[in-house]
């Protein structure tokens, strides 16, 4: 008879509604700024840099190749090349990006940029404490605050990280055995990199 | 003549004179609405209570909005050649001038030379919900139903002509 | 004190100061005396139902709803009042100016207007009009106008489907809800609220005289209910607001203040209808069992009120929205013919001698066509469990 659905649908949302009263474990919902769900290995918010070592700068493992710049769809990344040039992570002399800017108003979270690069250097971010009380600076990232450390990349993306790791240690040791001319592979790169640019 | 019968009077008024001379064909319905509120409001002021709600809910309720609705189904050429400028003494308007010149005069000239044959004693006749109906199902009676069939065909003539033809279902 | 001091308390008070106008003001005096009350409570009362409202809903999805503002979060309307009061109010380009501002507040006049008829207690009424179920029916379809120029006036395709699907909607479903209403009348044979309300305050042994507790009265009740929740665009007929569709409808336009007035104007407008259900089947302000009637008759009115509201919260939080074509079938096929069956039903109950036999006759009249329409509404259709191809 017509009616009958209605009543089961009315019986079954008063059952929420007082269950909700009695049994915790119906509520599943977080009272946010006090207490936070815990970080999701799988998810991603904005990308970040990530750098080796202590020090951001001289860790950076950005050699500002610019991939990443052309690749990213709605065009909110900005790199400026450095004039001189410092190791990459594996060694070799490269240039640093001297301004790395992330518009993350503007950031889509797609992860083409962290794609694209080849030197594993730009990842994504898995932070969501991210209001700003300013809606143009507070969220135009600049260098400094899109570094993070190596440790941070492995505490929020372990399994990832740890095979990044593995392919750059890769990586350091085929460069390794030539330590005796470090000056014309710099020399070398340096042409390449400016015939490309 | 009270200050109630003056307000509702010049609202009337007001909202009729609206109604004819906006170009906008919603702006003329909507202030045709706000003229039957004031008629509502003089026949309140007259103390015909059931016949001022009734002319409300009919006339502003349902008739505007269905004049409203009937528009905006019909938007397009229509309304366009209804916004089209005007000319003061195009033949229709002359036409216009004239027939309610003449209802006018012929009403003006009955009201004036109206003289009642017997001096009315009794009570302007009541219109509340139970005189009305009364009226309806006794006097009535006959031409209430005559409307009813009246209203009852052109619905079911609505419906037929919705529906989809033959060739249209198949 | 008395309990029918306690229930004429504010009757009294009003005569009290009345005393001390002078006779030529007293009529403006008495309005505004009548007046102010409704002003402040039934915005209040929409206050406490908004927050009531998101609360209910938050628990029926296993939520916990606003609880930040203030103690249990009751203090959040106020905190949506100053955003909405602080909050830009941006007209669009191309809107009809003068029409878009008055809309929102012939709305908010005409929602407001109507509780001037409703008897909220013993002798509480501000207007004790013959025709007041008339004059309720007749400012309620005003709304219809002030949805229309809303719709109309913004110049939005968004704004005028929806005031397109409103109007029809308000259309159709005024006839069930005015039907619905009518055999009150003829049982009451008056069209005067405080009258009708006086009409249900007596009690065999301990039983109101309640017209829902007679079968045409139920289903006139169930009736009135389903065509108020149509014709005050709640879930499950909210498909002029839409928001998955249509996004909001005919005030998807408007913003700040006048958004909160057309919320206001919604919410009035239910508290209204429902006022007027409880006035026409639930007896008004009496009290439902003959040894209550201490308990002063305002406060029964908005028990009342309350109980039918968390009723349309409950309604809302547990129903999907129908589709266009259910919701015309729905009022025409259903509705009209079902509210014609209970007028004759009423006539039948008049003039049957009272007694067992009249009571099983006149619910087997209403039964048995209740039957027939819901096996027709349901032959030719196949209900199955939905199952979906991309989501496992
Ligand atoms: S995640 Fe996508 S949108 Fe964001 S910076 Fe990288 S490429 Fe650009
Ligand atoms: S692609 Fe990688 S290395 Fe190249 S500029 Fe972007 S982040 Fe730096």
């Amino acid at each position: 008879m017509l009616g009958v659905g209605v009543l089961k649908g009315l019986v079954e949302t008063a059952r929420n509604f007082f269950g909700s009263y009695v049994s915790e474990e119906r509520l599943t919902t977080l009272q946010y700024p006090e207490e936070t769900s815990p970080r999701i290995e799988a998810s991603r918010s904005f990308p970040f840099l990530v750098y080796d070592g202590s020090d951001w700068q001289q860790g950076m493992r950005c050699v500002s190749c610019q991939i990443c710049e052309k690749e990213c769809p709605p065009k909110c990344i900005f790199i400026e090349k450095s004039p001189d040039k410092k190791p990459d992570a594996v060694g070799k002399m490269q240039f640093y990006p001297a301004k790395f800017d992330i518009d993350i108003s503007v950031c889509m979270s797609c992860q083409i940029c962290v794609e694209v690069c080849p030197f594993d250097a730009i990842k994504m971010d898995v932070d969501y404490n991210l209001s700003a009380t300013n809606r143009f600076s507070d969220l135009l990232l600049d260098k400094e605050r899109l570094s993070k450390s190596n440790e941070y990349y492995h505490e929020i993306h372990p399994t990832e990280a740890a095979s990044v790791d593995a392919d750059l240690a890769a990586a350091r040791e085929k460069a390794a055995p030539k330590p005796a001319a470090p000056a014309t592979a710099a020399v070398q790169t340096a042409g390449t990199g400016g015939a490309a640019s | 003549m009270s200050l109630f019968f003056l307000i509702t009077a010049a609202i009337a008024i007001g909202g009729t004179l609206a109604a004819m001379t906006r170009r906008n064909p919603i702006h003329c319905i909507l202030s045709l609405a706000l003229g039957l509120v004031g008629v509502a409001g003089v026949y309140l002021a007259l103390g015909a209570q059931f016949v001022g709600f009734t002319q409300i809910l009919v006339y502003v309720g349902a008739v505007a909005i269905l004049a409203t609705f009937a528009l905006m189904m019909t938007q397009g050429h229509i309304v366009s050649a209804l916004i089209e400028p005007r000319r003061a003494f195009s033949r229709s308007s002359v036409s216009g001038f004239v027939t309610a010149a003449g209802v006018f005069s012929v009403l003006g000239w009955a009201a004036q030379s109206y003289r009642p044959l017997t001096p009315s004693t009794q009570q302007a006749p009541a219109a509340g919900a139970k005189e009305v109906g009364v009226a309806l199902m006794h006097t009535y009676v006959l031409p209430l139903e005559v409307i009813g069939v009246l209203l009852t065909a052109a619905l079911i003539g609505a419906v037929v002509i919705a529906l989809p033809s033959e060739e249209e279902r198949s | 004190m008395t309990p029918v001091a306690v229930d004429q308390i504010f009757v009294t008070t009003k005569h009290l100061l009345m005393g001390y106008v002078p006779a030529f003001w007293q009529p403006l005096a008495s309005a505004i005396l009548s007046v102010v009350p409704v002003l402040v409570v039934f915005p209040a009362l929409f206050a406490v139902t908004t927050v009531l409202e998101r609360k209910g809903l938050g628990r029926i999805q296993n939520r916990l709803g606003p609880n930040r503002v203030g103690p249990f979060g009751f203090l959040q309307p106020a905190a949506d009042g100053i955003k909405s009061l602080t909050k830009e109010d941006v007209v669009p380009r191309d809107a009809d100016k003068v029409v878009h501002f008055l809309a929102p507040i012939l709305l908010v006049l005409a929602s407001f207007i109507v509780y001037a008829v409703l008897p909220i207690g013993r002798n509480m009424v501000i207007a004790d009009l013959n025709s007041g179920l008339l004059f309720f029916f007749a400012v309620g379809s005003m709304v219809e106008l002030a949805v229309f120029m809303a719709g109309w006036s913004s110049r939005s395709k968004y704004s005028l489907l929806g005031a397109m699907r409103a109007v029809a909607q308000m259309i159709s479903y005024e006839i069930p809800l005015v039907l619905a209403a009518v055999v009150v009348i003829m049982a009451a044979g008056s069209l005067s609220l405080p009258a009708i309300a006086e009409m249900q305050s007596g009690y065999t042994w301990i039983w109101p005289h309640w017209y829902v507790l007679t079968p045409w009265g139920f289903a006139g009740f169930v009736l009135f209910m389903i065509s108020a929740t149509a014709e005050s665009n709640r879930s499950p007929f909210d498909l002029p607001e839409g928001e998955s569709e249509i996004i909001a409808g005919y005030y998807i336009e408007y913003s700040g203040f006048k958004f909160a007035l057309f919320f206001l104007g919604e919410y009035l407008g239910m508290f209204a209808t429902s006022g007027l259900a409880i006035t026409l089947f639930l007896g008004g302000w009496s009290a439902p069992f003959s040894f209550l009637t201490w308990v002063p008759s305002y406060l029964w009115f908005f028990a009342k009120l309350l109980v039918l509201i968390a009723a349309f919260i409950w309604v809302r939080g547990t129903f999907p929205r129908l589709r266009m074509d259910q919701l015309m079938g729905f009022a025409w096929k259903f509705m009209l013919p079902m509210t014609l069956v209970n007028v004759v039903d009423a006539g039948l109950w008049h003039f049957m001698p009272s007694g067992v036999v009249r009571g099983v006759v006149c619910a087997a009249v209403i039964v048995i066509p209740f039957a027939l329409f819901s096996r027709r509404a349901q032959e030719g259709k196949k209900l199955q469990i939905r199952t979906y191809r991309y989501a496992e």
